[in-house]
């Protein structure tokens, strides 16, 4: 079996270090022509976990409104939320454009200057432009919404983490696995609980965007520097005292990452949340998806990509912020300016964005689509269907057909080797729940079509991050690339493949491909600049080639960055594929997916939320390596 | 002493939102048109009709919203749901009109007599129906092929690279009302179904299928636009017959041909006014509604324009659904 | 302890064991085995081990020791910014270890306050804040707290930095504002971490000129923490010598110098020129029959470097008194004997 390959560590003496991998693959390969069509799991509609959910589902939407649990606890807190929720919505639709540009203007203007100032005046302007003003307001409350939450929660949570050890050990497997956790995976439970609409798709961004805030907050308070904190408690401060004195100040920068962080993670999932009824631009998108129009889906993802570049340079000009620097006169100046002007405004202007000043896209660029449906069709075709024809089928019919306790077996073995005992037994253990769930079969479609994703992904990541490690110039035009793509919400990177390739897995490989190769680039080529110069110089003073360089001494010392790169790598494309069920990609995703669109399946659709998320701990200790995951600080989406 | 006080709070807290708890309909956002007025200045009130996937659908949808917010000065707000979540959304508020409904006796049992939070508006006069379809080149090819007893036969002409060794059977989206998983099984065919995900999927397909002589075999329904641009053939699965689709898992037999209805929330039906005495009256045909459909998709003309269009040129028609 | 009024600080039987199984460490054997042996069969280690003294009143009372030998924990046991594991700590009066928590931050407030090695800092507030950090926390109006941190801040000639940020100015004069914010609360007893380990040598020598002249003009109780034997022996009126946990020695820098107690303290002061801390006290004799005792006359406590001008400026030996008595006499024979390495008898009065 080929994942029983993994990457070589010096083998024990006498045999080739490849010889045990190998002679691993020729059984696995062997068991394999044994026993292959026998103990599959094909998938079953009608599982009894499937069932179970749904009648419970069935249960509880007639008693939702008897039951105390939901009236007293759940409810109130849809309540609450949906309530909040109302609130911004309101407030921002009585400032109208006029007012929300001046005061995003302000709010940029104080953070960074005026050049963010002018970035989110333009940007608030640029959602008016696409005639996307209302949907763009729904979503900026959703997200103030969600975030604040996240901040309100996570935040306090965070703290707690960074002061006690205690606390922190029990948060961090809980937010590994969060942050693991791929979007689709948080929806079902929530409709489940907090029904459908609004209020529901506030609370599942919240959660989804919770984990950076508490990471990063613990980070920011365990680096404050501890003879601060001492002087301040030898000067009699109360533990209250320090906290507000000392810890927060001090953390205060970093925990303007945390912010911002948090803030993109709920724009990646706020798009998503409209799958259960959440209101704002993911709507439009999903109106495109269902249409199969581009054109009507470009706009939305730009005015998402758009909210999201305002949105993080504005915390990130924040953080960056010196410390010292108090705000001058003429940026207070400037930014009061600039909000008095808009809200003066209000009363003058139309509070709805004026239609004939809205540049309208959706013909050209369905044109353009089409276009290039018809004219690349030979060539997008031909990669679509020898990709599918000769890496895809194979190994989905091969992970299908073999045995479970075979497939079982191999990814045993392969994190055994990789990652050592306890992460294989963990990946052992849920590789068996899938298996119990009933999601056997879906569950290895959806592995097979990350599989090769990630093998592509890898291929390009590597490729990319050697060469940008190799060529400063190469290296500098890439950076901000990189940089800005990894600002872009998970969903967006479905518009490009959706106009490509239609509707099919390949669709959901090449959105995938394109979401997780920046992060990986960016990881190879960090892995291999992190390769001391001194044993650069001294390989180089022996003679190497700059190829036996690479070959010999860079690739292998960048090692852990590089299985890190496969980490994460994976971790990205399996959210992105199980999003991808919205386009093509079928199995797990798109019982999700089915989940929320047929009553029937609404159990499997649960469940096979949770078989993605077994599947992201499976991959994710299979590949984990010798090391932990990166600085939160680095990780931007999952 | 702090876990007194904040149990304190709490009691206090629930006491004050009163003891009876809170359900989900007890929503802040009023979905009952009066409290909406006041979003922007002389409208009568707010009316949100889901809008489900698919162009006819929508065709009406956009209609009724052109002539409430034109007609009987409404705002109109559309938001995208899919059919079963929309019938959720007349629990949560978020919705108070489906203007097309397709059947679904086992929602109107749930939401309109256990919940009773849904009411029946009426037919739309559309009449509707599902079946499976191939493009008429491949009828004039196998005539047999139109029988479903023969469509083992020829799954060979329906592979494709998603449906792996089996012949492809093309849906549209996930949401849409479907046995196709249990006819397949029931009937012992040799299929998969490949979900393209969208209506679109499946227009592009059918045309391409009858253009390039592609043989294809989808789901599909009456009424649509494309019949007229498109030769389709319909599949004759085994006829349906009264109570023959009563068990889901069950289904060996045709779609039945369906009075679709509109559907609307309790509250609006209560407290509506005119915007609902609209929708009740609301009734078209099927080429009304394929002509509108037809504008949206292939002129080019956003759903407001294809209605204004038709409103114009078919004022009798709408003029008798406009409340004295 | 009879006296404990009498004293500033006094500490007695004091323990600090790190790690989880302390208190069990504490209650059996173990404790008795040296650190390496203890770690290796507990993984616990014992950073404070039976330690007592006594600080008097006004005195400036050096705790010195290598590296990792327990100063720092020691020093923050006192005011229990870590909590002793064992032991009685009474600062002025009161029992330390017996405080409320709430008594304890008074007691930080008003009576004790700490300067440390890394200044500790609070880089997101001016200096004049940083200074008054310590009266804020006690809830002291602004302004007034404002006034006392100027004057504190000219008191360690910081004048005109008030509105600097800590990052913009020198280390030295960053610790400058460790100092005066140690003490802007006025308190009887301060505390010094390492406070200059991390400075020049020149700074250094100023900063310590400057705890000696703020010593004396101030007139606190001062414990000082220094692995820096001549820090200790400028600033010191009595030394406590730290191995492992443990005082090896406690006197004052004569008596380390004279008499170490073992090869530890030996080889500690070993460098130190002795002419510069011992006292003629320790070379002093009887005079002999017949000797001269029209010589210049010395108090006991004279550096005997100090002793040498006196000495070569008469023909006779000096006279060295202890108030109004003759303590004895030193001629230039043993000044010069001394001064040569050879080992002088101990003659002075136990
Ligand atoms: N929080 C702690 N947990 C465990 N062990 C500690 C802790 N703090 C100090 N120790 C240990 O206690 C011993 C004494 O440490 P301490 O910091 O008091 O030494 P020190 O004399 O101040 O050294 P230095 O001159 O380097 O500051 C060391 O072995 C140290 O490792
Ligand atoms: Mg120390």
């Amino acid at each position: 079996m080929s994942s029983a390959t993994a990457v070589g560590r010096p083998a024990r003496l006498g045999l080739p270090r490849w010889a045990a991998p190998a002679g691993a693959a020729v059984l696995f390969a062997a068991a394999y022509l044994v026993f292959r069509d026998t103990a599959t799991l094909p998938h079953n509609k009608e599982a009894a976990p499937f069932l179970a959910v749904t009648e419970l589902r069935e249960w509880i939407d007639d008693n939702r409104n008897d039951n105390p649990l939901f009236l007293y606890f759940l409810n109130y807190i849809r309540l609450f939320v949906g309530g909040l929720y109302d609130a911004f919505h309101t407030v921002l639709l009585a400032l109208g454009w006029p007012g929300i540009t001046g005061v995003m203007g302000a709010l940029g203007w104080l953070s960074g200057g005026r050049w963010i100032a002018a970035l989110a005046v333009g940007g608030v302007s640029a959602f008016g432009l696409l005639g996307l003003w209302e949907s763009s307001v729904d979503t900026l409350a959703l997200v103030a919404v969600a975030v604040l939450l996240s901040l309100a929660v996570g935040i306090p949570l965070g703290v707690w983490a960074g002061l006690s050890w205690r606390v922190r050990r029990v948060l961090t497997p809980v937010l590994d696995v969060m942050q693991i956790m791929p979007t689709f995976a948080y929806l079902a439970p929530l409709a489940l609980f907090f029904h459908i609409g609004a209020p529901a798709g506030a609370i599942a961004t919240m959660i989804y965007a919770i984990p950076p805030a508490i990471r990063i907050t613990a980070l920011a308070i365990s680096e404050v520097s501890p003879t601060a904190v001492e002087a301040s408690a030898s000067l009699g401060a109360t533990g209250r005292q320090t906290l507000f004195k000392v810890y927060l100040p001090l953390a205060r920068s970093t925990m303007a990452l945390a912010v911002n962080q948090t803030i993109m993670m709920a724009l990646s999932m706020v798009v998503i949340a409209n799958l259960i009824s959440a209101p704002g631009l993911g709507g439009d998108i999903i109106r495109g998806l269902s249409r199969a129009q581009v054109g009507i889906m470009l706009p939305a993802g730009v005015a998402v990509v758009i909210m999201a570049v305002v949105l993080d340079r504005m915390t990130m000009a924040l953080s960056r912020r010196d410390a010292h620097a108090a705000t001058s006169r003429a940026d207070l100046a400037g930014a009061g300016a600039l909000a008095v002007a808009g809200l003066a405004l209000i009363p003058v202007l139309p509070r709805v964005w004026p239609e004939n000043l809205t540049v309208n896209v959706v013909a050209e660029v369905n044109d353009a689509v089409r276009w290039a449906e018809t004219n690349w069709y030979p060539v997008t075709t031909f990669i679509k269907d020898v990709t599918t024809r000769a890496l895809l089928n194979p190994l989905e019919s091969l992970l299908t057909s073999a045995p479970w306790w075979l497939v079982a077996l191999a990814v045993l073995a392969a994190a055994w080797r990789v990652s050592g005992l306890r992460p294989a037994l963990t990946a052992l253990a849920c590789l068996l729940a899938i298996a119990l769930l009933g999601l056997w079969e879906h569950s290895m479609m959806t592995m097979s079509t990350v599989a090769v994703a990630v093998l592509v992904t890898l291929a390009i990541g590597l490729l990319l991050g050697v060469a940008a490690a190799r060529s400063p110039r190469f290296s500098a035009v890439q950076r901000p690339i990189l940089d800005a793509a990894q600002t872009m919400p998970a969903f967006v990177y479905l518009l490009p493949a959706l106009a490509l390739f239609g509707t099919t897995r390949f669709t959901a490989i090449f959105a995938s491909v394109i979401y997780a190769v920046p992060p990986v680039v960016r990881l190879v080529e960090d892995g291999i600049r992190a390769v001391p110069a001194t044993v650069v110089e001294a390989a180089a003073s022996a003679g190497s080639t700059p190829r036996q360089l690479l070959w010999k001494v860079q690739l292998p010392m960048a090692r852990r960055a590089i299985l890190l790169a496969a980490n994460q790598g994976i971790v990205m494309t399996l959210a992105m594929v199980v999003i991808g069920g919205l386009v093509g990609a079928g199995a797990l995703g798109y019982d999700v997916v089915l989940g929320f669109s047929q009553r029937t399946d609404f159990g499997m659709g649960f469940v096979a939320g949770i078989a993605t998320v077994l599947l992201g701990v499976m991959l994710d200790r299979i590949t984990q390596g010798a090391d932990r995951r990166s600085s939160p600080r680095k990780r931007k989406f999952t | 002493m702090k876990i007194r006080l904040l149990a304190g709070l709490l009691a206090l807290g629930l006491t004050a939102m009163g003891c009876g708890g809170a359900t989900v309909d007890t929503s802040t956002s009023s979905a009952a048109p009066e409290a909406g007025a006041s979003a922007s200045g002389g409208s009568a009130g707010t009316v949100k009709i889901a809008i489900n996937p698919w162009v006819g659908y929508e065709a009406s949808a956009n209609v009724v919203a052109y002539l409430l917010e034109n007609e009987l000065n409404y705002d109109v707000e559309l938001p995208e749901i899919k059919e079963q979540l929309a019938w959720e959304g007349f629990e949560t508020g978020d919705v108070d009109v489906i203007i097309e409904n397709w059947g679904h006796p086992d929602l109107k049992k749930q939401f309109i007599e256990e919940k009773k939070v849904a009411v029946e508006a009426g037919s739309t006069g559309n009449k509707g129906v599902i079946g499976w379809y191939i493009p008429k080149w491949m009828a004039d090819e196998h005539p047999d092929i139109t029988d479903w007893k023969n469509l083992n036969k020829y799954a060979e002409l329906f592979k494709t690279s998603e449906s792996g060794d089996k012949g492809q059977l093309l849906f549209g989206d996930p949401s849409y009302v479907s046995n196709e998983a249990a006819l397949i099984k029931n009937l012992k065919l040799n299929y998969k179904i490949v979900t393209g995900g969208s209506e679109a999927a499946l227009i592009k397909g059918a045309q391409q299928a009858q253009a390039q002589k592609k043989p294809l075999l989808f789901y599909f329904w009456d009424p649509h636009w494309l019949f007229s641009q498109t030769e389709l053939v319909r599949v004759n699965l085994p006829p349906y017959t009264e109570g023959c689709d009563a068990d889901p898992k069950k289904v060996a037999c045709d779609y039945p041909e369906m009075d679709l209805d509109k559907i609307v929330s309790k509250k609006f039906a209560d407290t509506g006014g005119k915007a609902y005495e609209l929708v009740k009256n609301f009734n078209w045909t099927n080429e009304d509604q394929n002509a509108v459909a037809d504008d949206m998709t292939n002129n080019g003309m956003t759903g407001e324009d294809a209605a204004k269009k038709w409103v114009e040129a078919n004022p009798a028609k709408w003029q008798a659904w406009i409340p004295k | 302890m009879g006296d404990s009024h009498s004293a500033a600080i006094t500490v007695e039987g004091l323990w600090k064991i790190f790690g989880p199984k302390a208190q069990k460490v504490l209650d059996s054997e173990d404790r008795h085995l040296d650190p390496a042996a203890l770690r290796e069969k507990t993984g616990c280690t014992a950073a404070v081990r039976d330690v007592g003294f006594e600080v008097r009143p006004g005195e400036v009372f050096v705790v010195m020791g290598l590296s990792g030998s327990g100063k720092s924990t020691l020093v923050r046991c006192l005011t229990r910014l870590i909590e002793p594991s064992a032991g009685d700590i009474t600062i002025g009066g009161e029992n330390i270890g017996r405080a409320s928590p709430a008594r304890l931050r008074e007691i930080r407030r008003h009576q004790v306050s700490m300067v440390f090695q890394h200044f500790g800092l609070l880089p997101h507030r001016k200096v004049i804040d940083n200074v008054a950090y310590g009266l804020e926390i006690q809830g002291t109006p602004r302004a007034a707290r404002h006034e006392r941190a100027e004057e504190i801040l000219s008191l360690v000639g910081l004048d005109g930095h008030a509105d600097a940020y800590p990052d913009q100015l020198s280390g030295g004069m960053q610790q400058r504002v460790g100092l005066a914010r140690a003490l802007a609360v006025d308190p009887q007893v301060m505390l010094f971490d390492e406070p200059f380990s991390a400075l020049d040598p020149l700074i250094r020598r100023d900063m310590q000129a400057e705890v000696i002249r703020l010593h004396r003009e101030v007139g606190k109780t001062l414990v000082f923490i220094t692995h820096d034997l001549s820090e200790a022996l400028k600033l010191g009126e009595r030394i406590a010598i730290m191995r492992a946990g443990s005082i090896v020695q406690l006197g004052t820098a004569e008596e380390l110098v004279g008499a170490p107690a073992d090869d530890y303290v030996a080889d500690f002061v070993r460098d130190v020129p002795r002419s510069h801390v011992l006292t003629l006290r320790w070379l002093c004799r009887s005079p002999e029959p017949g000797e001269s005792l029209d010589g210049p006359e010395l108090p006991v406590s004279t550096v005997i470097r100090d002793a040498i001008a006196a000495s070569s400026a008469s023909a006779h030996p000096i006279r060295v008194v202890d108030g109004d008595e003759l303590a004895g006499v030193v001629d230039r024979v043993d000044l010069l004997s001394f001064l040569s390495g050879q080992e002088t008898p101990v003659r002075a009065g136990a």
